[in-house]
């Protein structure tokens, strides 16, 4: 490969990792909401977030034969997701988490992880009765083909793209928009409404915020509806961008995706959405380290293949917890004695 | 045996002896295991036979008989009683009755394993507080350490070496050597305490160039092994000049901004002597691999097993040194953080074990790791009627017990010490602890590294009782497994920790499996709800419900408890917000006035 063609397939790699890395930022608000106001790492959310990505390919899995409009399938898909993901997330903080709420901070993670293991499983036997394992998404047939591919009905932008080499599924421009329109309702409703003022408040000071009338059990309860049904979402993408799931899959996204909450400053919600961006680009570069070295002329960036993805994460990760504890957006923590 | 478990008898001074109670249920529960697992006798009992040979049932008399030690411990009885009992069961009944069924023995190797797994991440957890979930990877370092030595992989990684040269050995080996000797020198001249410069956050711009310099290095690292006849590449060098140019560019950079650059710089230089050292080390042990290259033949099959004893020092060795260097840099962390980053530098582990196919074999795993030949022993096990294939078992099973005593004693004496006072300072609070004049980061490595060195050993010993080993063993959720053997068993008590295992492992091996088996065969259980698939569903509820129902655990230390029950009233800093209501929580009232009690305490549980 030259450098001529070499350009148009970065770029490509850029943009695709941008796309990954919505998916991501969408998983890691989950994250970063529930730690902002509990302080919990929540580890059920990446099995929260499966559950989603289950409930989404159920849905599109009913409606495969129905007359319906790929969108609006999506949107049921979406809707559904959300309330399911949801109503678990909130079930999970009444049983698993309230209770807790007083405990040593190691005891409600323990949970956390017991919760975890406890949905795989239980995920894995409920799609199991119907003799499943992976799930593989059946989209709308219009999703999976390239975007614009017919000159006359594209729009500027479309042309735009095509003209440079952009090469992008109909799904994933969708995928964009989803979590582009995500991120705003929930910037519109942390910062804008009044269950988003009063969750903030319980973030900054639970006792104060008690004292103000707010029920700090209600407004956490909330959080984690919120959680859940962003889960919900990014569950539904997560299959739409993937294609297949099955009930152990949340791991690695999960993990990638706190490392994305943390990178951007866990708590911060902006933060995250940029962690996560950046995350999705880096594991794609790191996908292509080889066909970057083959270029360059080095075997050695050769031996770095897609099998150290997963990698990429983490040393990210241990890089910024070293370096820059508070993340990229995030605030320092004075710890008082 | 869980039944029985579950609650831990109350401990009172007026508990009656129960000497006969205990010598009664050993000589039982002794028969029955040394008779169901006797392939002559069954037969003959006919019908109670068939019902013995049952796997669940089976499984059932092996708790039942492993319970004898527990009762042992619990009751109050002759030490004589709780000797024989102790004694008896681990020396005599336990190798009698694998004698004739070698899974019995497999299963205590493995239960013990587990069990001194479970006690090096309770002195992490446990004692020093710092959660680890990561943990299995040092048991996979002592497994890997002995792995590639004893099985034919080591013939295969010479004879590559021997193909892939490179530069003549012995410059190779004097360079490497004075590498290692400068990088060695430079870096503890700067970590002298006078010359640690402290500055408390290191700007992005420095992590960032940081970041570049490790990628640049680790490729100068990767070029180094594939460095063949050629010379070094045009791109080498650059990579080179690059990796020694980022510093002062950074520095210019800083100074521009007018930061604190030396101080800053601080951690450049440590990481540049360290790389050096690094490298140094990487020559030196290429060329030695080299220079061997020749023999690949006569090591086709491993090294001498003779060589198990020095490996057992050197697992513990490798263990602790890849403790300390996943602990460096982020035991600065707390909680939550050090729990992910623990949890993602044990995947990294895991990784490398599946790509690096040379040494690991990669997913396919390493097959025909040999254990120490003994002559002695294997005729004293042959007199007393083991077969050939068996020795290695009783071997390891001795050899097992041996580390776990070794094991118990170092944790009984640490937990005494001065070093377990700082760590439980350290885990009950951090500042306090440091106000108090206990160095928290060699504390912390300290811990991490016993933990580890723990794991390492057993880490070996497995890879020897297997004779094979592949990434699948070391994955996350063994980690979790050990982590909810010490949760099930109590936090910081060593006999809890042990019971744990105990139960956990059995559970795993035994009890699901057989229930499993058991309910394949009732029609109207579904395959999807049989219990021998569903061993996560069952951790995760074990701890989930542990969690809030016991948080101490079954056998506690005593200490732990108070702590657990005090600290909701202690510390109770959440507005039960509704309406204002900020006691509304049902919360038991212990008076604070215990808490003084509770300080002479000594945690542990040793006794």
């Amino acid at each position: 490969m030259d450098l001529a063609t070499l350009l148009p397939f970065l770029v490509n790699v850029i943009v695709g990792g941008l796309v990954l890395g919505a998916v991501y930022a969408i998983i890691a608000l989950g994250y970063t909401m529930v730690y902002g106001v509990l302080q919990l790492i929540n580890f059920a959310h990446s099995e929260v977030f499966i559950t989603g990505a289950v409930v989404g390919f159920e849905v599109f899995r009913v409606l495969k034969d129905s007359p319906l409009d790929g969108y609006l399938k999506l949107l049921i898909a979406l809707l559904a997701a959300m309330l399911i993901s949801g109503a678990l997330n909130v079930v999970i903080e009444r049983l698993a988490y309230r209770p807790l709420r007083n405990a040593p901070k190691l005891v409600p993670l323990i949970t956390a992880i017991g919760v975890s293991l406890i949905l795989q499983d239980v995920l894995r036997v409920i799609e199991g009765f119907q003799g499943r394992f992976d799930l593989t998404y059946t989209l709308p047939g219009a999703f999976t083909t390239k975007f614009c591919a017919a000159a006359s009905s594209c729009a500027p932008v479309g042309t735009f793209l095509r003209n440079i080499g952009i090469d992008l599924q109909l799904k994933d421009v969708v995928l964009l928009i989803v979590s582009g329109i995500s991120l705003a309702v929930l910037n519109y409703l942390v910062n804008h409404t009044r269950l988003g003022t009063a969750i903030r408040a319980v973030a900054q000071d639970r006792v104060t915020a008690g004292l103000m009338g707010i029920d700090s059990n209600r407004m956490i309860a909330a959080t984690f509806a919120i959680g859940g049904a962003l889960g919900g979402i990014s569950g539904v993408l997560f299959g739409m961008k993937f294609g297949t799931v099955n009930a152990y899959s949340g791991f690695d996204p999960g993990i990638v995706a706190f490392t994305a909450a943390v990178l951007g400053g866990i708590g911060s919600i902006p933060g995250a959405v940029l962690g996560g961006l950046t995350l999705g680009v880096i594991q794609n570069l790191i996908g292509v380290t080889n066909v970057l070295g083959s270029v360059v002329g080095s075997a050695n960036l050769g031996a770095i293949d897609a099998s150290y993805q997963r990698i990429g994460a983490f040393i990210v990760l241990v890089l910024i917890l070293i370096f820059k504890p508070t993340g990229l957006l995030g605030k320092s923590n004075v710890e008082k004695v | 045996m869980t039944a029985t478990l579950t609650k831990a008898p109350p401990r009172d001074p007026v508990q009656p002896d129960r000497t006969w109670l205990l010598l009664i249920f050993f000589v039982i529960t002794s028969a029955v295991i040394l008779i169901s697992h006797n392939g002559e006798m069954l037969p003959r009992l006919g019908s109670l036979g068939t019902l013995l040979k049952k796997p669940i049932v089976e499984a059932f008399m092996v708790s039942l008989f492993l319970a004898n030690i527990l009762f042992a411990y619990l009751w109050r009885a002759a030490p004589w009683a709780k000797l024989l009992v102790g004694i008896g069961s681990l020396i005599f009944v336990l190798p009698f009755a694998g004698k004739e069924d070698a899974s019995l023995l497999d299963l205590s190797i493995s239960i013990m394993i587990f069990a001194a797994l479970a006690l090096g991440l309770n002195i992490v957890v446990g004692l020093a507080g710092l959660l680890d979930l990561g943990y299995i990877a040092f048991f996979a370092v002592g497994a890997y350490t002995w792995g590639i030595v004893a099985s034919p992989r080591l013939g295969e990684v010479l004879k590559y070496y021997g193909g892939h040269a490179g530069a003549a050995a012995t410059p190779t080996l004097a360079f490497g050597v004075v590498l290692l000797l400068i990088g060695g020198a430079l870096f503890t001249y700067l970590r002298r305490p006078g010359n640690t410069s402290r500055t408390d956050s290191t700007s992005f711009l420095q992590a960032g160039a940081l970041v570049v310099a490790a990628f640049l290095a680790m490729l100068a690292g990767r070029a180094i092994f594939t460095q063949g006849d050629t010379r070094w590449s045009m791109p080498v060098i650059w990579l080179g000049v690059i990796i020694l140019l980022l510093p002062l560019l950074a520095m210019g950079i800083q100074r521009l901004r007018g930061h604190n650059v030396l101080g800053g710089l601080h951690n450049y230089k440590q990481f540049l002597t360290g790389l050096l050292a690094v490298m140094g080390v990487i020559l030196v042990v290429r060329s030695i691999v080299v220079m061997n290259a020749l023999k690949a033949d006569g090591l086709a099959t491993g090294i001498n097993p003779g060589f198990f004893w020095l490996f057992l020092a050197l697992s513990i060795m490798a263990a602790a040194t890849v403790g300390v260097l996943i602990g460096l840099p982020v035991l600065k962390l707390k909680g939550d953080y050090l729990a992910i980053i623990t949890l993602g530098l044990g995947e990294v582990i895991r990784v490398l074990a599946n790509n690096l196919g040379l040494y690991t074999g990669g997913s396919q795993g390493i097959n025909g790791i040999k254990s120490a030949p003994v002559p002695w022993f294997d005729k004293l096990a042959g007199l007393v009627g083991f077969t050939d294939d068996q020795f290695y078992l009783v071997f390891l099973y001795f050899v097992v017990i041996a580390m776990i005593g070794i094991i118990l004693t170092v944790n009984i004496r640490l937990d005494k010490s001065r070093i377990g006072r700082a760590w439980i300072a350290i885990r009950d609070d951090e500042i306090a602890a440091q106000a108090m004049g206990v160095p928290l980061m060699q504390t912390k490595l300290i811990a991490f590294a016993t933990g580890a060195s723990f794991a390492g050993v057993m880490g070996m010993i497995f890879a020897a009782k297997q004779q094979f080993i592949d990434p699948t063993s070391f994955i996350l959720t063994q980690s979790i497994g050990v982590l909810s053997m010490v949760i099930l068993g109590g936090m910081g008590s060593f006999p809890g920790v042990i019971l744990g295992a105990t139960v956990v492992t059995l559970l795993n091996l035994r009890i699901l499996p057989g229930l499993g088996e058991q309910a394949a065969n009732v029609s109207w259980i579904p395959q999807q709800v049989n219990p021998g698939q569903l061993q996560r569903l069952i951790f995760g509820v074990i701890l989930v419900t542990m969690m809030l129902l016991r948080p101490e655990g079954l056998l506690p230390s005593r200490r732990r408890t108070l702590e657990l029950h005090h600290e909701g009233n202690q510390e109770d800093d959440s507005g039960h917000g509704s309406g204002g209501g900020l006691n509304a929580g049902p919360v038991e009232v212990l008076s604070p006035g215990l808490a003084p009690a509770a300080e002479g305490e000594r945690s542990g549980g040793a006794k």
